[in-house]
């Protein structure tokens, strides 16, 4: 007989991963009661895969998810042994931040703040079947039978739902790290009509630290001055010294062996059904895409403080356990590799994320939300970013508040759910700078400028962090206006400064922005001749230097960011029926009755769509919609 | 209304209208042509139309306008600051029964254009904004006023493009601007692409030296458009306009006509029958309405070989012509050649202009029965009479519809020069981001903004303020 425990909450979250914790967190938070269901209690916050946050344009996401009051950055910040802002050398739009993680510490850490979060009740078990009625979600069952009552549902099952691990031809029916599988709830899904793709991805080996010869790698060392992930955490307390990760390559050697064993790949095998990330290749995919490559990096990572266990970041791979061997060994410092566990490749049930609306509920059933990998994303930060939204908004939509949704000109978080949601997407989904167009508007370093905001009216974001960064911004705009007003002589002074800096003599007079604009020169050079000015902390300059430096570009942005804004504000009715639109062709009919974008901009973004039928279609609305005024 | 979208549990408040929301402002403007006739009409409609004219309009007979039925005309003044301005004639028409299906009111003011105008300035001051061209159309138009052929004809504009930028056959219409447009924004998108994927994939796609390349495709992108616009500037691209044909015996007048219009001495005049051998085309703009005007060689029937060749071109371009007009010398009476003309234009669009009205009639007015009566104008393109007319005559068909868009009007445009010009300028930034140092992923923000200029050429990329440019295209006070 099937258990009869039947409880009540508000909110139910399926799975405790990145998004899972995000989610919880972001309902509890704000005083809903919340129930969080896990295979395995001591997997919360897991990091399967890389032992790190962040990277390039993750560590936006890490950033923005921190300013609208989101867990990952100050989790990262507590138990981070080497930090780095990445790339540099380019312009501030693709700085990053990275930090590797002891992997322990950071799954313990997120526990202890999950577990010490009021209205949060953590349960292990698989939930396996939900509950809908009239196109809306009532409660879930648990595989032991028992029933919960609840008003809205987040889904953040990850890789776990009828995962599978392979390499070579072994295949074991487990998430991972051998964690169990979730085997039942995805029949659930499927009878409620829910479409279901599957997935794969991969991780490599790691490997025990004894085994290396780090004398044949470079060190690559964590950053002096860090800034931390979390715009609330004072770098002082959390200063620390760093671990090394070390850099090594593969060679012909090592290609040479996946050739030959290419065939036994399961994915050549066909053993493998599900479609894995382009951006984040195995080594196999990587030798074969790039034939003229003679040498791969492979990034040692450590996995933790703790423990010997090293990760071969760049060499993931679904390869039979002998071929593995015989492929690390050949790369200089993994001669006498010692395995500690396999690489392997993970498939795993998700969704086509067409069936979610912008605020990442299922547009078919009310209260059903869902974040992650299940949407058909890649990387711990997507998956954070997306369950933090969804958990807001279930936790909204229970309070019966408006939801949010951010736009693609607000942020990276975005970008990643428009693109989710409307773009066809066949493999796991990965942040990338690329992917940004208003890239240089949003930038790692002003995400607390950007979403703060929204963070606060959620009732995520505390009154007083709020008015720091009200502040911060009121700093920067004065002092932006104090150094365009105020004026500069070319006199001898200012000439002697200038040759000192390599700095070409001024013709006439100037004022101080003008000298900011030179790349040769900053804010802090300045000084000397900048005598009335207020002592600014760091991050205040920093935003005031790209503020005057780039201010041109961040102009032409900003028009561009109007045009789409324009779009976007066309609303589109949900439930609008595009056939009655002449002229439309038959294929933009179908996507957009399938899509149901919620904006004119939406539409133009949905492949299949031109922009002539955004076109007939903005006349027709306008004309529809003036007679729908009229009568 | 629905409270809620049923299926999508939102708000149905969330998704209506945003900035669709119709201006219910008034607007007004003057609805006649300007000239020195001294008459003119100022169109007000919305809301404010009847209050406005209560405000600033005294009838003799001491009526409100607000009090008085629909579709009746008042006789008063036009009074500001106690003064009269000018004695006026006022028009009602009240919603929905009205062109904008908006209150319409519009004074027939007889003051010359100085006075038009100051009343226009107080109709203003008293809570209308200027109207924008086209919008009293456009407001009919929203308003579902129009018939529908019109508001299909729209919709077939915008259709054009679709088909436009699907079929092949179009394209080899539009010839190799299109094609050099598609082939810039080819290869600049290569370019995008490339930063972009160098900045996803450091390791793999490297950027050393890769701003030498790129300086290089911009200079040439630069040069390739720096021809189109040079191109613009003959004319070659801006083909735009309502495609006039003028047609007529020889010596009838075409091209004096012609001059009269553009002012100068374009096209060959001579006393000399079939002076103008080939066709000759100018681009003039009435009221804000462009027209392609190609005058032709004169129709007769000849043994000439070359002023065979300009004739025959003449009847062909005659039948892809948008309108039609045929000149008479009114000062003979009509031949042979004038009825292959006749029947030549049955059934089209055309304005026939009695030239030479400062000579004797001689024309058989009986002889042109089979041709509409309304359709009938006396000129003197020598004396510069009569034009004025015409243009009138040319803007009330364009906006009542008679005459149709053809495609080109809305693919090549000056707007849409001004998408060219703009890449011009996005791509000199790119090159002065390069000549900067700047990082490259800089570049991508200014290249960006070049292609999507250039889509906007060729019906590639959105433009979200395409109703209004649509109406833009009507004449001001329509």
């Amino acid at each position: 007989m099937p258990s009869l425990l039947k409880e009540e909450y508000d909110i139910l979250i399926v799975g405790a991963g990145h998004a899972g914790c995000e989610a919880a967190l972001a309902c509890a938070r704000l005083g809903l009661n919340t129930i969080m269901f896990t295979v395995s209690v001591d997997s919360i916050a897991l990091m399967p895969c890389n032992p790190n946050v962040g990277g390039s344009s993750k560590g936006h996401l890490v950033r923005e998810i921190d300013a609208l009051g989101g867990e990952m950055g100050k989790n990262i910040d507590k138990t981070y042994i080497q930090s780095k802002m990445l790339n540099v050398s380019k312009g501030p739009a693709v700085h990053s931040l990275r930090a590797q993680a002891d992997k322990k510490d950071y799954s313990q850490e997120m526990r202890n703040t999950l577990e010490n979060t009021e209205n949060l009740t953590i349960r292990q078990g698989e939930i396996s079947e939900l509950l809908v009625e009239d196109g809306k979600i009532t409660g879930a069952k648990s595989f032991s039978g028992a029933v919960y009552y609840v008003k809205a549902v987040v889904l953040c099952t990850g890789t776990y739902l009828k995962a599978r691990c392979i390499y070579g031809d072994v295949s074991e029916p487990t998430g991972p790290n051998g964690l169990k599988a979730a085997n039942h709830l995805t029949d659930s899904l499927k009878s409620l009509g829910i479409e279901m793709y599957r997935f794969k991805t991969g991780t490599p080996a790691r490997v025990d630290k004894r085994s290396i010869d780090f004398s044949k790698m470079e060190e690559q060392f964590g950053d002096k001055d860090i800034v931390p992930f979390s715009f609330s955490t004072d770098k002082k307390d959390i200063e620390k010294e760093q671990v090394s990760c070390w850099l090594t390559y593969t060679n012909e050697e090592t290609h040479k062996i996946i050739r030959d064993n290419i065939d036994r790949s399961p994915l050549f095998s066909g053993m493998i059904e599900g479609t894995g990330p382009r951006y984040c290749p195995s080594i196999e995919d990587k030798v074969i895409k790039f034939p003229d490559k003679d040498r791969h990096q492979v990034f040692i990572e450590p996995e933790g403080l703790y423990t010997n266990e090293m990760y071969l970041g760049g060499m993931s791979s679904s390869l039979p356990e002998d071929v593995q061997y015989a492929m690390y060994k050949t790369v200089p410092g993994l001669e006498n590799v010692k395995i500690v566990r396999n690489a392997y490749a993970i498939e795993y049930d998700c969704i086509n994320p067409r069936q979610l609306l912008p605020t990442l509920e299922f547009k078919e059933i009310k209260g059903l939300f869902s974040g992650g990998q299940f949407n058909g994303s890649s990387g711990y930060e997507e998956a954070a970013a997306q369950g933090l939204i969804a958990g807001i908004n279930a936790a909204l939509e229970v309070l019966g508040r408006e939801q949010i949704i951010i736009d693609r000109s607000e942020g990276y978080i975005g970008v990643l759910i428009d693109d989710l949601v409307t773009k066809e997407n066949h493999e796991p989904y990965r942040m990338m700078t690329s992917r940004a167009e208003y890239r240089l508007l949003l930038r790692q370093d002003n995400a607390d400028l950007r979403l703060s905001h929204i963070g606060h009216k959620v009732g995520l974001v505390t009154d007083e962090i709020y008015n720091k960064v009200e502040y911060k911004r009121k700093m920067i705009e004065k002092e932006v206006e104090r150094l365009n007003n105020t004026s500069i002589g070319a006199n001898t002074k200012i000439q002697e400064f200038l040759e000192k800096h390599n700095s070409s003599a001024l013709k006439t007079g100037s004022n101080l922005a003008e000298l900011i604009r030179r790349p040769e020169l900053d804010y802090n050079m300045l000084k000397e001749l900048d005598t009335e000015r207020e002592e600014l902390p760091e991050d205040i300059i920093e935003q005031i230097n790209i503020n005057i430096k780039y201010e041109g570009y961040i102009k032409r942005q900003l028009k561009q960011v109007e045009s789409f804004k324009k779009l976007e504000g066309k609303k589109l009715e949900a439930d609008f029926d595009y056939s009655i639109v002449s002229g439309l062709r038959r294929e933009a009919i179908q996507k957009l009755n399938l899509y149901k974008p919620l904006s004119i901009g939406q539409a133009s973004r949905i492949s299949g769509v031109s922009p002539a039928d955004i076109s007939v279609l903005l006349v027709f609305l306008e004309q529809y919609r003036h007679r729908g005024i009229k009568n | 209304m629905k409270e809620e979208c049923a299926r999508w549990h939102i708000p149905l408040k969330n998704f209506l209208y945003g900035d669709f929301m119709f201006k219910a402002d008034t607007i007004a403007a003057i609805a006649t042509a300007m000239t020195n006739s001294g008459i003119g009409i100022i169109r007000i409609s919305g809301d404010k139309a009847i209050e406005i004219a209560d405000k600033i309009f005294v009838s003799v007979k001491g009526k409100k306008i607000s009090m008085v039925d629909s579709h009746t005309i008042h006789y008063g003044s036009i009074i500001y600051n106690d003064n009269i301005i000018d004695e006026v004639l006022v028009s009602v028409m009240k919603a929905p029964h009205s062109y904008t299906k908006e209150d319409v009111v519009e004074i027939n003011c007889h003051g010359g254009v100085v006075v038009i105008n100051k009343i226009l300035q107080i109709v203003f001051l008293n809570g209308a904004r200027p109207a924008e061209p086209g919008e009293f159309t456009k407001r009919a138009f929203l308003n579902g006023r129009i018939d529908l052929s019109q508001a299909e004809a729209v919709i077939d504009i915008i259709n054009s493009k679709n088909e436009y930028a699907l079929s092949n056959s179009v394209r080899q219409l539009r010839g190799s601007i299109s094609e050099k447009i598609i082939k810039l924004r080819e290869i600049l998108l290569d370019e995008i692409s490339f930063i972009e994927t160098a900045l996803d994939d450091p390791e793999h796609i490297s950027l050393e030296g890769y701003t030498d390349k790129l300086s290089e495709v911009v200079n040439n992108a630069i040069k390739d458009i720096e021809k189109l616009i040079e191109a613009s500037d003959n004319g070659r691209v801006i083909t735009e306009g309502i495609k006039t044909v003028i047609l007529g015996k020889p010596n009838a007048g075409k091209s004096s006509f012609l001059n009269a219009l553009i002012g100068e001495e374009r096209a060959i005049v001579t006393d000399i029958e079939g002076t103008t051998r080939d066709s000759l085309e100018e681009n003039i703009s009435i009221g804000g309405l462009s027209l392609k005007l190609i005058d032709t060689a004169g129709i007769r029937n000849t043994e000439d070989v070359v002023e065979k060749i300009g004739v025959k071109r003449a009847k062909e371009l005659a039948m892809s012509a948008d309108l039609i007009i045929y000149i008479v010398d009114s000062s003979k009476d009509l031949d042979d050649n004038d009825y292959e003309i006749m029947d030549l234009i049955k059934g089209r669009k055309y304005i026939i202009l009695l030239n030479k009205s400062d000579l004797d009639l001689k024309v058989d007015m009986k002889k042109l029965d089979i041709l509409d009566k309304n359709k009938i104008i006396n000129i003197s393109a020598k004396n510069n009479s009569g034009i004025n007319i015409f243009e009138d005559r040319v803007k009330e068909m364009f906006c009542n519809g008679e005459i149709d868009f053809n495609n080109e009007v809305f693919i090549t445009n000056a707007r849409q020069k001004n998408s060219i010009i703009n890449a011009y300028s996005s791509l000199e930034l790119v090159k002065k981001s390069i000549e900067d140092n700047m990082p490259e992923d800089f570049y991508s923000i200014d290249l960006l903004n070049a292609y999507e200029e250039l889509g906007m050429v060729i019906g590639e990329a959105l433009e979200e303020d395409l109703v209004d440019n649509i109406f833009s295209k009507f004449c001001m006070g329509k």
